[in-house]
């Protein structure tokens, strides 16, 4: 079987965000980035389904040199080889789909792992656009995926619950936590990634759809009110919630 | 023939869900605005409640129909829509930013050559174009855009646009969907028993690692039973196991804004923040008076919750009963 997982970089969960002299961006530096936390339960369920079915595995990201830490650490986790998509244009999702399903549909994959979403700007959307730019299959959020021959069911969390799905191969599929637990790379691992291929291949991006008008910063919030240290305070606050916010 | 917006309706059980009315809500204040007419789709089985999108200003009402769409079908429910799309010209289709929403919308975007804003919290008219907003990096920053393709997707985060009561009468239009695309279908939901989600509760009581263990829970779950609330965790206590994932608020669980959020026993790490920070109002309680949820926090109780969430519950029983 051929499988790919894709890899997106993002700013450790932790980052204070700052907006650029620009205001449409973020202001990068001393910013540390990380595998997008979603990706390694894409990376995970990529190593186990080649462990299962035989095959092999490529990581790809699209971006620049940048990316090669994360994709370092998904070949430490196991997956086989790595494949840059180096774009120097500016991107939105529809752009890295469009690259994204071009790889696809050329390599030949049978089953494309992702995120469900990437946690920078939270669009929750290449895995879908990919699929349908490739015409594969998709299926979202999967907390439980089971392979048999050419058919897929997964389990999908949806709100209040799961709606199990079926579809075919080639797929993608989109990982949520609870999918597996992602393994952490061992030394051997981290040894091995390095003498793994990491190809680069240079692509150009497609002109974006969506155009960033502006980025900032919310409001910051009032500071709030602190009614006590003990449980004399509720009657204060049931009154404040009734009365003052009526939200009860 | 004049422009059209399409609001793209789903339903649970036969119900319309509340998103969809406040994408029909929005979806004709923007038809008004724009001077576009509007189109309410329901790829359905069978329609139970369209007197709701009339009475919410959706009069055109287009029913997608084939038996099998009584569940979900990612492949055929995205066939229909861009089919009628195209057929009628549909320049904006607005989804709501719910499970079947954000997995729909991106597929169908690229078969109709649109961009898609994801998650939008405003979308308005500016100088005769449609603008968004929309939270980036789990709420820490907005992103301003607009859509620059001829056809436009956009999803609505679901408690945020307001209900706008705007009756018209209501009109359904059946088109039968003859031959629909099966190739990815739900064939089974599987209920959490009786329980109510973070994503669509509009308050919600969440416990973080002050609770020192699973069994006491309770207390937390007791709390939201006399609010009506769903109930809420922690990361931390997600990954001990005290907890299911499906409960997580957080950057890696889920965003909510709900009018009410009860905190008890979280210190309110960035990324917990990140998921639950523009709910209406915050409720904290934390035995330690720097715990960062209090910079977020409207109300906060310093104390213990073990001595506070039951007498809280108490009280909330007495003036609600009232
Ligand atoms: C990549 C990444 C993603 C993450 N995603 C999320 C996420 O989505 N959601 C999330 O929640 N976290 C997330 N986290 C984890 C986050 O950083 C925190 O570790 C977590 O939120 C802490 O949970 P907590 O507040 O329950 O526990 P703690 O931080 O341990 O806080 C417990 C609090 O309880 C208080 N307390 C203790 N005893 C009592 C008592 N008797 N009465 C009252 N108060 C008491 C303490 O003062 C303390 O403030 C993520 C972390 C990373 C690295
Ligand atoms: N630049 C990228 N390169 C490779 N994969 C990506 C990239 N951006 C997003 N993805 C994948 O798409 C998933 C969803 O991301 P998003 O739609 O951006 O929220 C991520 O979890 C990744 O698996």
């Amino acid at each position: 079987m051929k499988i790919a997982v894709c890899v997106s970089n993002v700013p450790d969960t932790a980052t204070k965000i700052k907006i650029s002299a620009g205001g449409k961006e973020i202001d990068k530096t001393g910013v540390s980035f990380i595998v997008n936390p979603y990706d390694e339960f894409a990376i995970e369920e990529a190593v186990k389904t080649k462990e299962k079915f035989g095959g092999e595995t490529v990581v790809i990201s699209v971006g620049d040199d940048s990316n090669k830490e994360i994709m370092r650490k998904a070949l430490a986790m196991g997956i086989d080889s790595g494949l840059l998509l180096k774009s120097d244009g500016a991107l939105d999702s529809d752009g890295v789909a469009t690259l994204l399903a071009n790889e696809i549909k050329d390599g030949g994959y049978d089953i494309v792992f992702m995120g469900k979403q990437s946690v920078d700007f939270d669009t929750s959307m290449v895995g879908q656009l990919t699929a349908s730019k490739a015409g594969i299959n998709c299926i979202t959020v999967c907390v439980s995926l089971t392979i048999d021959n050419n058919s897929v069911t997964a389990e999908r969390e949806i709100e209040g619950g799961r709606e199990v799905v079926n579809s075919s191969l080639p797929i993608v599929i989109t990982a949520q936590k609870g999918l597996n637990d992602p393994r952490y790379p061992n030394l051997k691992g981290i040894m091995d990634a390095k003498r793994k291929k990491l190809e680069e291949k240079a692509v150009t991006a497609p002109s974006p759809l969506v155009e960033v008008l502006e980025m900032s910063l919310p409001a910051p919030k009032a500071p709030g009110r602190i009614l006590g240290t003990d449980s004399s305070a509720v009657p204060e606050l049931v009154r404040l919630l009734r009365e003052e916010a009526k939200v009860i | 023939m004049s422009k059209l917006i399409l609001a793209v309706i789903e339903q649970r059980d036969g119900k319309i869900k509340k998103s969809s009315l406040e994408t029909v809500s929005k979806a004709a204040e923007l038809g008004q605005k724009l001077g576009y007419e509007t189109i309410a789709a329901v790829p359905a089985a069978s329609v139970e409640e369209s007197e709701k999108i009339a009475q919410y200003g959706i009069g055109r009402i287009v029913k997608l129909s084939n038996s099998a769409f009584s569940n979900y079908s990612p492949s055929g429910y995205a066939k229909a829509i861009v089919e009628f799309a195209k057929e009628n010209g549909v320049e904006v289709l607005l989804f709501s930013n719910t499970a079947m929403g954000k997995d729909l919308a991106p597929r169908v975007a690229p078969l109709l050559g649109a961009g898609i804003a994801s998650d939008c919290i405003s979308l308005e008219v500016q100088a005769g174009e449609l603008v968004a907003i929309r939270p980036v990096f789990a709420g820490k920053a907005l992103q301003k855009v607009k859509v620059n393709s001829a056809v436009k997707v956009f999803t609505l985060r679901p408690n945020v646009f307001p209900l706008v009561e705007n009756s018209t009468s209501a009109n359904v239009e059946n088109v039968s969907i003859d031959s629909p695309d099966l190739s990815t279908s739900v064939t089974e939901i599987k209920r959490s028993a009786g329980k109510l989600d973070v994503a669509e509760a509009d308050i919600i009581v969440s416990g973080g690692r002050g609770l020192k263990e699973s069994g006491n829970f309770h207390l937390v779950e007791e709390l939201a039973s006399a609010l009506g609330a769903a109930v809420g965790a922690s990361r931390a206590v997600v990954d001990a196991g005290w907890r299911p994932h499906g409960e997580q608020v957080g950057q890696t669980g889920k965003t909510v804004t709900p009018s009410l959020y009860v905190a008890c026993g979280i210190s309110g790490a960035i990324q917990h923040l990140a998921g639950m920070a523009s709910s209406k109002y915050i409720v904290a309680i934390n035995k330690d008076k720097d715990a960062p949820i209090f910079t977020i926090a409207d109300y906060g109780i310093v104390g213990d919750v073990f001595e506070i969430l039951p007498v809280l519950k108490d009280e909330i029983k007495k003036v609600t009963s009232n």
